[in-house]
């Protein structure tokens, strides 16, 4: 079963390879990670999306709070996040696919970024189901190339997470 | 006042109360033995190599609960220390490592010398630090020595890069510390621990499996009361040995794929099982399908990720190991007439391991003139000290050594259980004498790990360090061959040494002494002698050469499916 988690971590040198490293060595998979600092220059937090069975992922959560620069670890996978992707993607557009490009690009509210006459380039953002879907559709049309972001989360609701809570 | 980061992280060390480190010098740690050459506070070891000098702080730490700190230069002399480090990483000994780096506008260049240490040990120790502002240096070593010792202890590695050695700051030494991304649980949650106690006092077949984590958490007193108060029987791990007298009628001994038929049968058995400080090692689980089949499991740890990592846990208490079984005394002190009715309740438990106990003893045969070397164990208990420190190096004569010896108190067996690391008998021992220059200090080798790092006689010597050496010499790597005549066909690939080492001469040559007994008449008198003898001394028997360590459970059977005789 798929999880996503937040990691809250130090905004330390070697963090991310301290995290990277657990799950390689331990047989972890990673579906994605994105990382980034927070609104507290101190902190950077990691996303990560993983897969295993109910024990694989106490041992996850378990193994990464263990890590000492691990300030929090938030598991979203009951639905208590929302979660969203961007893909840029680069898609041959000539002649009739053209247009069906733009309808898709419409009915998915994405963007188009770039373009030429053989190809365009769109900034799709979502659930990553929804990236997923858009990706389908626009596969048999020619897809050249492709960039995710990885999912990231965050909670639902009015409270925040903050170092002090 | 300002001084260099040299003087400032001889300071610190001082401030912690480290009276004694194992050092090697070189040229990005050459600032660090100039202030040490005036420093009085701190006496240096010289080892001969720096994976002995990590190993001697590891035993130094083991025999006396303190952290033990090493020091290395930075590229070879830092890459030596990983064995070491990962040697106390895997048997949780409160360590700090302190590496020389190349400067800072050098890190990345590919310097003479240089190795991204704090990557490489990353696996292996429960923090490292990269320094790299002279200022921040005495905070990182109050974190480090903080992180090394609390909750489950483990080594730390500080990389201090030569011109943060040589740069100048004020010293300031914090008094405490807080780390807002490291709060171990220290205490058991109340409920659980009742809970517990109801549980063990239902129980009719109770089993404490007790590890190296209750010698660590200083628990062995508090064990050995609830132990008694119950008269629940005790299993030990080879890290636990020590933390329950083995001498006790409620002993099993050590469990796993060379403990008691007893202990693994208790364990087969058993209703209720509460795990101390143990972390269900696949050497003591055998296959973990038919494992404890029968039982509840109790699993106290100070470590989260030990709970449910391999086993099933139905009651799980993060804690302290001391402060769970101080708590779980006093209810069970709350509780008399149950307390009455358990010991009552498990009479029948108590007969079942009798006939165990009386049906596959620990046993050997002694009938010929050669010299088995469970007698040689057995002697050795007799003739040393009541307080002496015995470390192992690995293989048979560490195993027979657990079986045979006969531990009674924590501390006093220093040996590489999780990672099984040849060549850490030797430094080990180093460490503990240096710690306990008064007491007895024995290690027991076999003839292959002795080798590994035999070049610390000259620390030995040089130091007047009186390390009994025991060399039970059957001129093979023992336990690889032992899987050879019983798993292989009796095919001994590369396990036979060989060539004959003449281990008197050895020892004279380091300035030593040496004895050597091939019969089994000689025995005492080489035990009697050596002990009598002042300084380090080798003592070589010449023991049955295919003699096995059994019962074994063979990798990836069940506990109750020992080779009992082979």
């Amino acid at each position: 079963m798929k999880h996503t988690l937040s990691v809250l971590v130090e905004n330390d040198f070697g963090v991310l390879s301290r995290v990277a490293a657990l799950f390689s060595g331990r047989g972890f998979n990673i579906d994605s990670l994105s990382v980034a600092p927070t609104n507290d220059e101190g902190i950077s937090r990691i996303t990560l999306v993983t897969s295993g069975d109910e024990q694989v992922l106490e041992q996850i959560s378990k193994q990464l709070n263990k890590l000492i620069d691990v300030i929090k670890v938030i598991d979203f996978t009951d639905g208590s996040g929302v979660e969203r992707e961007m893909a840029l993607v680069k898609v041959t557009a000539e002649d009739e696919s053209r247009a069906e490009v733009l309808r898709i690009v419409d009915i998915f509210r994405a963007k188009i970024i770039d373009v030429t006459q053989k190809s365009y380039t769109i900034e799709a953002t979502g659930n990553p189901t929804k990236i997923d879907a858009i990706l389908d559709l626009l596969r048999p049309l020619g897809l050249k190339e492709l960039v995710r972001t990885g999912a990231v989360a965050i909670g639902r609701g009015a409270k925040a997470w903050s170092k002090d809570s | 006042m300002k001084m260099n980061g040299a003087r400032i992280l001889l300071e610190c060390l001082k401030k912690e109360g480290v009276d004694l480190i194992f050092g090697y010098p070189g040229g990005t740690v050459i600032n660090i033995y100039d202030e040490l050459h005036s420093f009085k506070a701190i006496r240096h070891i010289l080892p001969r190599h720096e994976q002995a000098g990590v190993h001697a702080a590891d035993g130094y730490a083991r025999a006396t609960g303190r952290v033990g700190v090493a020091l290395a230069t930075s590229g070879p002399g830092a890459t030596n220390t990983v064995t070491g480090i990962a040697t106390a990483y895997m048997d949780s000994t409160p360590m700090v490592i302190i590496t020389g780096q190349v400067p800072t506008h050098l890190i990345g260049n590919d310097a003479f010398q240089e190795v991204d240490i704090v990557g490489i040990t990353r696996q292996c120790t429960k923090h490292n630090f990269l320094v790299k502002d002279v200022n921040d240096l005495a905070l990182i070593l109050k974190k480090a020595f903080y992180i090394a010792r609390s909750g489950r202890p483990g080594p730390v590695l500080v990389d201090i890069p030569k011109d943060v050695q040589i740069a100048m700051a004020e010293f300031h030494y914090p008094e405490s510390i807080e780390i807002r991304s490291y709060k171990p649980t220290l205490e058991g949650h109340p409920k659980q621990i009742e809970r517990a106690v109801d549980m063990i006092l239902e129980a009719k077949k109770p089993v404490f499996y007790v590890g190296g984590g209750v010698v660590l958490g200083e628990a062995s007193a508090e064990l050995t009361t609830l132990a008694r108060l119950l008269n629940v029987p005790v299993t030990t791990t080879l890290m636990g040995l020590g933390a329950f007298p083995e001498t006790d009628p409620n002993a099993l001994r050590m469990l796993g794929m060379h403990g008691t038929y007893y202990a693994n049968m208790a364990m087969t058995h058993t209703d209720v099982l509460v795990a101390i400080g143990a972390r269900f090692d696949d050497r003591v689980t055998g296959k973990l399908a038919t494992f404890a089949p029968h039982a509840k499991i109790i699993h106290i740890d100070v470590d989260p990720t030990s709970i449910k990592k391999n086993v099933r846990v139905d009651l799980p208490i993060v804690g302290m190991v001391k402060g769970v079984l101080e708590r779980m005394i006093k209810v069970a002190n709350k509780k008399s007439a149950a307390v009455e009715a358990l010991k009552e309740a498990i009479k029948p438990w108590h007969e079942e391991i009798s006939g165990w106990k009386e049906k596959h003893p620990l046993t050997y045969k002694q009938t010929s003139s050669t010299i088995k070397p469970q007698y040689v164990i057995e002697k050795l208990r007799e003739l040393s000290d009541a307080d002496a420190i015995v470390s192992t190096d690995v293989g048979q004569h560490q195993m027979w050594t657990a079986q045979f010896f006969g531990f009674t108190t924590p501390r006093t067996i220093l040996t590489s259980g999780g990672l099984g690391t040849m060549g850490f008998g030797l430094p080990a021992a180093m460490g503990a004498q240096a710690a306990f220059p008064e007491r007895q200090v024995i290690t027991i080798c076999g003839d292959g790990g002795i080798q590994m790092n035999i070049q610390e006689m000259a620390t030995l010597v040089q130091n007047r360090l009186p390390v009994k050496i025991v060399i039970l010499n059957n001129n093979f790597l023992g336990m690889v061959r032992q899987w050879q005549e019983l798993f292989f066909d009796k095919r001994y690939s590369s396990t036979c040494m060989e060539l004959p080492i003449d281990y008197n001469k050895l020892a004279e040559a380091y300035g030593a002494n040496g004895f050597r007994a091939t019969n089994v008449d000689e025995v005492e008198d080489v035990i009697k002698k050596a002990f009598a003898t002042p300084g380090p001394v080798i003592m070589e028997f010449m023991v049955a050469r295919e003699e096995k360590v059994l019962p074994m459970v063979p990798a990836g059977a069940s506990l109750n499916e020992m080779v009992l005789n082979a």
